[in-house]
């Protein structure tokens, strides 16, 4: 269970977070949307540690994050799994060497073991053949899968998303869209997702969030929340199946 | 007049900050370094990278640095008719000073800046955040094998400068201007002494030091104190580079007065 209380952060002056709280229970995705620079990234990074909150706590399991360091915060972060907007794949290693790098650093398993789990999830996201290629001698989607395929081979019990179809064209997002989903029927991780794609990825989630003006404007299920009659959700879902369409 | 004491305050304060933050990253990557593990393949890499990469460029500046000094040291001593001792001069301005400094400054030019290049990028494109997430500690990957090359490598780059300038002003001043082999390596044994080849390798390691620390830094705080983006990056390279041979130059001044 991710649970965020109270969470306040400023950049410069500038006011991000008013005190956002929000809870997402054992197994859930939550897929967090709003405008461009209202935060949706910066709250992932809280969920996962790399920025500290100014006042309220992120606490994920029972444990607060931030609080933590060395041994328990490593811990902790071994149960946790991030794809990155830009995938942050490791440019000066292959795809193969990619997925296999959180397993080699952290198990003890042999190299067969290891050779097998990772052509298993590159399978899984369907980059078999691409192995042993550089992430800059792929496309953005299969950065993305690959990305995936990293975060994934740790069974990951809570799964954090950064936009997982930004820039990329229609097919190759809901392709995206549908592995996030097998992953989740597979892993049963607890999940966020932020994105602007509200109307595909609804169907995959069990909550949805906005942002806005620092706090939790709205939240509820797919359902709830596409016949809120607010206007700045009703704006906000309006421009975005404009751009859908 | 307020605003320029009360910008000024606070610059001094940020610079301040700054310089802390630099000093408890290199005091982060020493502990990291003692403690074990160490990320072994990519210290050879590093070494590689560091040292046998950068041999070619210190055997040409090498060899040319010790055929200017022949020259200079050959014109200017025999003006004094003491154009034997040329040997010693080259020897010592060699060993002493020239070549820990222009070393550094070449590894600094050549590595310390691809070194801070690449850390840059990856903490621009969230490499370095991927590296937090899986629970692994970016010193031990990026900093810390970079540190122990450099550290290891500076003195031995130096040794071959030393050495390659030596021959060098011995083909200036002897082949070329008539000062016998004997003359220049006679004199030379008896005027450099092991303190003075003990001074250049002190001062070499804690060049190494001083180019993994800044370059890394550079890179490492890249977007946080330089800027996003691909400027950022450059940014960083740039200072990386310019601090590092300020800080080479500085330290070698302390090191000579004060240490030795």
């Amino acid at each position: 269970m991710i649970q965020i209380e109270n969470l306040h952060k400023s950049f410069d002056g500038h006011e991000v977070f008013k005190g956002i709280s929000l809870e997402i229970p054992k197994g859930l995705v939550l897929a967090l949307i709003g405008l461009s620079g209202c935060g949706k990234s910066v709250l992932l990074k809280h969920v996962a540690g790399l920025i500290k909150p100014e006042k309220g706590r992120v606490v994920v399991d029972g444990k607060e994050m931030g609080k933590d360091r060395g041994k328990a915060l490593r811990a902790l972060r071994d149960r946790l799994g991030f794809l990155f907007q830009g995938g942050a794949l490791f440019d000066s290693l292959n795809v193969f060497e990619n997925v296999a790098f959180p397993l080699k650093e952290k198990t003890r398993l042999s190299h067969p073991l290891i050779q097998a789990r990772v052509l298993k999830e590159l399978e899984n996201v369907g980059l078999s053949g691409s192995e042993y290629k550089y992430p800059s001698q792929i496309s953005g989607g299969m950065v993305k899968r690959a990305a995936l395929a990293r975060s994934l081979v740790g069974d990951p019990e809570i799964m954090l998303f950064d936009e997982p179809t930004t820039g990329l064209d229609p097919v190759t997002g809901q392709s995206i869209i549908e592995l996030i989903d097998a992953c989740h029927q597979r892993l049963h991780f607890t999940g966020i997702i932020v994105t602007h794609e509200i109307s595909r990825i609804s169907p995959i989630v069990d909550r949805i969030a906005m942002l806005h003006e620092g706090v939790v404007w709205a939240q509820g299920t797919p359902s709830e929340f596409f016949s809120f009659e607010d206007p700045v959700v009703r704006a906000f879902l309006g421009e975005a199946s404009k751009c859908r369409s | 007049m307020f605003d320029l004491i009360k910008r000024f305050g606070a610059l001094t304060i940020e610079y301040t900050r700054r310089m802390g933050v630099m000093g408890l990253f290199l005091f982060k990557a020493i502990v990291f370094m003692v403690i074990p593990p160490l990320k072994f393949f990519r210290f050879l890499k590093q070494i590689r990278f560091i040292g046998l990469q950068s041999v070619v460029v210190i055997l040409l500046t090498g060899a040319f640095s010790g055929m200017v000094l022949g020259f200079q040291g050959f014109y200017s001593l025999s003006r004094f008719g003491s154009d034997a001792f040329l040997g010693p001069m080259v020897g010592l301005a060699l060993i002493k000073e020239l070549g820990p400094v222009i070393s550094a400054l070449m590894v600094t030019g050549r590595a310390g800046s691809a070194i801070a290049a690449e850390i840059g990028i990856m903490r621009m494109s969230e490499q370095i955040d991927a590296l937090e997430l899986m629970g692994l500690n970016p010193y031990r990957y990026l900093v810390v094998p970079n540190l122990l090359a450099a550290m290891i490598s500076l003195p031995l780059l130096t040794a071959i400068f030393d050495v390659v300038g030596i021959f060098g002003g011995y083909l200036i001043g002897g082949k070329l201007l008539g000062v016998g082999a004997g003359t220049y390596f006679g004199e030379m044994a008896s005027y450099v002494e092991m303190q003075d080849v003990w001074e250049g390798i002190y001062k070499s390691f804690s060049f190494g030091i001083i180019i993994a620390w800044v370059c890394c830094f550079k890179g490492y705080y890249a977007g946080i104190f330089t800027g996003f983006g691909s400027e950022g990056v450059s940014r960083a390279t740039t200072q990386a580079v310019v601090l590092s041979s300020v800080l080479i130059l500085v330290w070698d001044y302390f090191m000579t007065s004060i240490l030795f």
